[in-house]
């Protein structure tokens, strides 16, 4: 499968070689039952090495949440077989649910329900802290 | 209608206004009396405290107004595995306003958050006391007469020390002001609290060395090594006796100096200090109390 193939989907390019598979895992296309292809250590002139991830369905996800796990990417958006839609996702101001909070004193840890919440609070660090506690998020 | 979960809500000129209404509270208490009657404050303490509960009580009965409220977990329906967002939705049809506070970092949070009435943070695990931090502003503001060109020391527990996170976050924002956190290595400050201080280019040192850095200081705000703030005892043992501050130590202190404590005490202040002029810990439990008594004001007169 190559770009071209896609008539309608989404194309995950420049992911940094061996990240394809945590973002295959958080977008949690291994449910989808359309083409989904993960091209580990594809060649890049950019990046040396890639990841490039292809999805054969237009999907109606936020992207966005995806800069903060890979700032680098690039989302292309195909439809009826042209790319109409590029664009690098920014480091998201918050980010919901994607991360649990690891301090034992936070209050996420006793009341279950609570959406465990992360913003940006050093945009060049990349650094996020939990809305409740402060402390700072777990990598993935 | 808002909430104070950190000291931070609260802008420079607010903290001002605050502490024009404290002094004015001292000038003329009787103007103040009557000033929240058939208001209801309610004092949700999921844990222990003395000086804090009793000092919203006090605020709010000279103020004219009722308490409600529990004062353990064990009394109140979190035994019964009750979230705070349920308690504090039920409050808000008892009071008018709450004060929390809670071992869980990001609880009072959470109740504001959900709370149909004012939420005061009144502590919150080892992360925000906001109220401890008013009165720490405004004893400093009585004892100096000003906020501004001072070199704060904190002393002893400054990573589990939320009175000391706060009070850096709040004295920040003053011209000129530096620190000089003296601490063990295992206490040290956590390094969020340090990058904001690099963000902003505020001046700080770090040390082990007590009595070095004390002749440089103007305010000696002291800690107390916190048991319930460890998971291993050996660790609290090993560390709760770090430093404790001796008349001899103060030879070489400044004669102007402030020394505070958030209190309770335990040995990390000697009782002969309590006979020093410069020793200001019992005032700032009082000047709390007047501060306590501004911010429900503020709260409850803005939101009406």
């Amino acid at each position: 499968m190559n770009i071209d193939a896609i008539k309608n989907g989404i194309v995950i390019d420049h992911i940094k070689a061996g990240g394809g598979m945590s973002i295959y895992n958080f977008l949690n296309l291994g449910v989808l039952d359309c083409s989904v292809a993960l091209i580990k250590n594809a060649q890049s002139t950019k990046l040396g090495k890639k990841d490039v991830i292809k999805v054969d369905r237009l999907l109606d996800i936020d992207f966005h949440a995806l800069g903060f796990i890979d700032p680098n990417i690039t989302i292309n958006v195909i439809r009826d077989g042209v790319r109409v839609e590029k664009y690098h996702p920014d480091l998201p101001q918050r980010i919901t649910n994607i991360l649990k909070c690891k301090n034992p004193r936070c209050i996420t840890t006793t009341e279950q329900e609570l959406p465990h919440i992360f913003v940006l609070t050093d945009e060049e660090n990349h650094e996020y802290r939990c809305v409740y506690c402060e402390s700072k998020a777990p990598g993935l | 209608m808002r909430s104070i979960i950190s000291i931070t809500d609260l802008s420079p000129e607010e903290l001002g206004a605050l502490m024009a209404t404290a002094d004015d509270i001292i000038a003329r208490p009787q103007e103040y009396a009557e000033r929240m009657k058939h208001k209801k404050l309610a004092t949700l303490f999921y844990e222990p405290s003395t000086r804090t509960r009793l000092s919203f009580e006090a605020a709010m009965y000279e103020l004219g107004g009722q308490v409600i409220g529990f004062s353990e977990a064990a009394s109140s329906s979190a035994a019964k595995g009750e979230s705070v967002a349920d308690t504090v939705r039920t409050i808000s049809c008892y009071a008018d306003i709450i004060a929390m506070r809670h071992p869980k970092e990001g609880a009072p949070m959470v109740a504001a958050m959900n709370a149909s009435v004012p939420v005061i943070n009144s502590g919150d695990g080892g992360h925000n006391h906001p109220t401890q931090t008013l009165a720490d502003l405004y004893t400093i503001k009585r004892e100096k007469g000003h906020l501004d060109g001072l070199n704060v020391g904190v002393c002893g527990d400054l990573k589990f020390g939320r009175t000391v996170h706060s009070l850096i976050e709040a004295m920040s924002r003053y011209d000129g002001v530096q620190f000089t956190m003296i601490s063990p290595e295992e206490l040290k400050v956590p390094s969020y609290v340090k990058q904001h201080l690099k963000n902003r280019q505020i001046p700080y040192t770090q040390t082990t060395d007590f009595v070095s850095a004390l002749p440089q200081i103007d305010i000696l705000y002291m800690t107390r090594v916190q048991r319930e703030r460890f998971f291993n005892e050996d660790d609290y043992v090993r560390l709760k006796d770090s430093y404790v501050l001796t008349p001899q130590m103060l030879t070489g202190a400044k004669e102007d100096l402030i020394i505070m404590h958030p209190l309770p005490r335990v040995n990390e202040i000697s009782v002969a200090i309590d006979r020093d002029p410069r020793a200001c810990y019992f005032k700032q439990v009082l000047y709390g109390k007047y501060m306590r008594m501004a911010l429900i004001l503020m709260l409850l007169e803005e939101k009406r």
